[in-house]
């Protein structure tokens, strides 16, 4: 099976390789990008783990194959805040609030909400809740991670107008 | 690598893909949104040798507003058309249905036509298909055909369309003014499949219900368009007639009980969903809403 030239921009920077059809964006981004901080849970769809963003969506890269990725932009959970600098505003809301424990799944919900706040800097708690349901987190019970979208949302800065 | 090895083709138009499905015959299968292929793929439960990637097809991604149909590509995602607000306002049924599509990060993927042409017992787009009297046009090596969504649900997974047919449109119509519609599911989970959906339409003319559709998720192979919701044709859609459709449904069904629930329970769960269904569709249609 013969492998496919591929490029795509992820977090901001460009990507040129020649991969396996078969080989999934998760798997791709991880052990060829050595971009670890997207995480693999289930691997079929329903934990949210591997969330991250295509074109400015919310996907899940077990669900992707790398080869769906080309001509296309990426962003991962190391496009969120620049290494060695500050936590970017969620970032450090969940800090903050304990949006995290063992922290397996927070950068799928870190990408999930990126997207949210993205489209709407001010959500309701039911359009948080909303959004969060298809991410799964087994420590915090969920009210801390709402708790850190909801003050992320208050320091995004606000459109002047 | 989970899934088996397999040669990649990403045509750009629809003409190439329907070439490459003549080519390859049995042994391509088609991409579309990848939410169902993949996971099946990588539990080695499906194993095309080639797999023909529809993501590069632009021609087949638009939702166009006609004067009582919306036609829909196929690669339309969920999300493309649940932020469609014209749709939105059109049919409340369609609305409804796609909030409760999986999650936002499936809908951002999964595609109408790629839902359909899989024809999972358990997805809601059959079911909206079915209750509309949507069509399916499908564009193969001997030119295009039109498939009724009566004729194109087969069984378990299996539709009309032929292995070197590509499903290039789904044209719904939508009812006309003085109508109402709406789908109802329940699931364990928000988000989770569905353990029994219905998607109701209804029509109203001088306070008399003139016409009432029903597709039921779940209850079989296919979706299940439901004889006993005509019962309602010629009364006021009030809350007796409700009830002895309930009553009927549970004769017209024979739902296979799994772990997610007995037969029994999704008789009964169908019945209720039904109802709840078709009491939103008539209150709608007094609205003088679609």
């Amino acid at each position: 099976m013969s492998s496919v030239e591929i490029s795509f921009r992820i977090n901001g920077r460009e990507v040129r390789e020649s991969v396996d059809p078969r080989m999934t964006l998760a798997d791709f981004l991880r052990d060829r990008l050595r971009l670890t901080g997207t995480h693999l849970g289930c691997e079929h769809g329903v934990c949210g783990a591997c969330t991250i963003l295509m074109d400015g969506r919310s996907v899940r890269s077990c669900l992707l194959f790398a080869v769906q990725a080309h001509d296309h932009q990426l962003e991962t959970v190391e496009g969120l805040a620049p290494v060695g600098g500050e936590l970017a505003p969620l970032q450090a809301a969940f800090a903050e609030e304990h949006g995290l424990q063992c922290g397996f799944c927070t950068p799928g919900f870190l990408m999930t909400i990126t997207e949210l706040l993205r489209e709407k800097p001010d959500p309701t708690d039911d359009e948080i809740r909303e959004r969060l349901s298809g991410n799964v987190c087994r420590c915090t019970g969920y009210q801390n991670i709402v708790a850190a979208v909801r003050k992320a949302s208050g320091r995004l800065p606000r459109d002047p107008g | 690598m989970k899934p088996p090895p397999f040669d990649y083709a990403a045509p750009d138009t629809v003409d190439e893909a329907v070439s490459l499905l003549k080519q390859h015959g049995d042994e391509a299968k088609l991409l579309a949104g990848g939410q169902s292929l993949v996971p099946l793929m990588a539990l080695r439960l499906a194993r095309p040798s080639v797999v023909v990637d529809l993501g590069r097809v632009a021609e087949l991604r638009y939702v166009r507003h006609g004067d009582d149909v919306v036609r829909i590509g196929a690669m339309t995602t969920h999300r493309d058309i649940e932020l469609d607000a014209a749709l939105q306002d059109r049919s409340p049924m369609i609305r409804e249905a796609m909030s409760v599509l999986g999650h936002v990060a499936i809908r951002n993927r999964g595609t109408v036509g790629g839902s359909c042409a899989h024809s999972d017992p358990a997805a809601e787009w059959p079911a909206l298909a079915l209750a509309l009297d949507a069509e399916f046009e499908a564009s193969g090596p001997g030119g295009r055909r039109t498939i009724a969504a009566t004729d194109f649900f087969q069984s378990y997974f299996t539709t009309a369309l032929e292995p070197e047919e590509v499903l290039t449109e789904i044209r719904f119509p939508l009812p006309e003014r003085g109508a109402g519609s709406a789908f109802e599911e329940f699931s364990r989970r928000h988000g989770d499949f569905g353990i029994v959906g219905s998607a109701a339409v209804v029509h109203r003319s001088g306070g008399v219900i003139s016409d009432a559709r029903v597709a039921l998720v779940g209850v079989g192979g296919t979706p299940v368009r439901s004889e006993a919701a005509a019962m309602m044709i010629g009364s006021d859609g009030g809350d007796d007639v409700l009830d002895a459709i309930g009553v009927a449904l549970q004769d017209e069904i024979d739902p296979t009980g799994d772990i997610h629930g007995s037969s029994e329970f999704r008789r009964h769960c169908a019945a209720l969903i039904m109802k709840r269904a078709m009491r939103l569709a008539v209150d709608r249609a007094e609205d003088g809403g679609r």
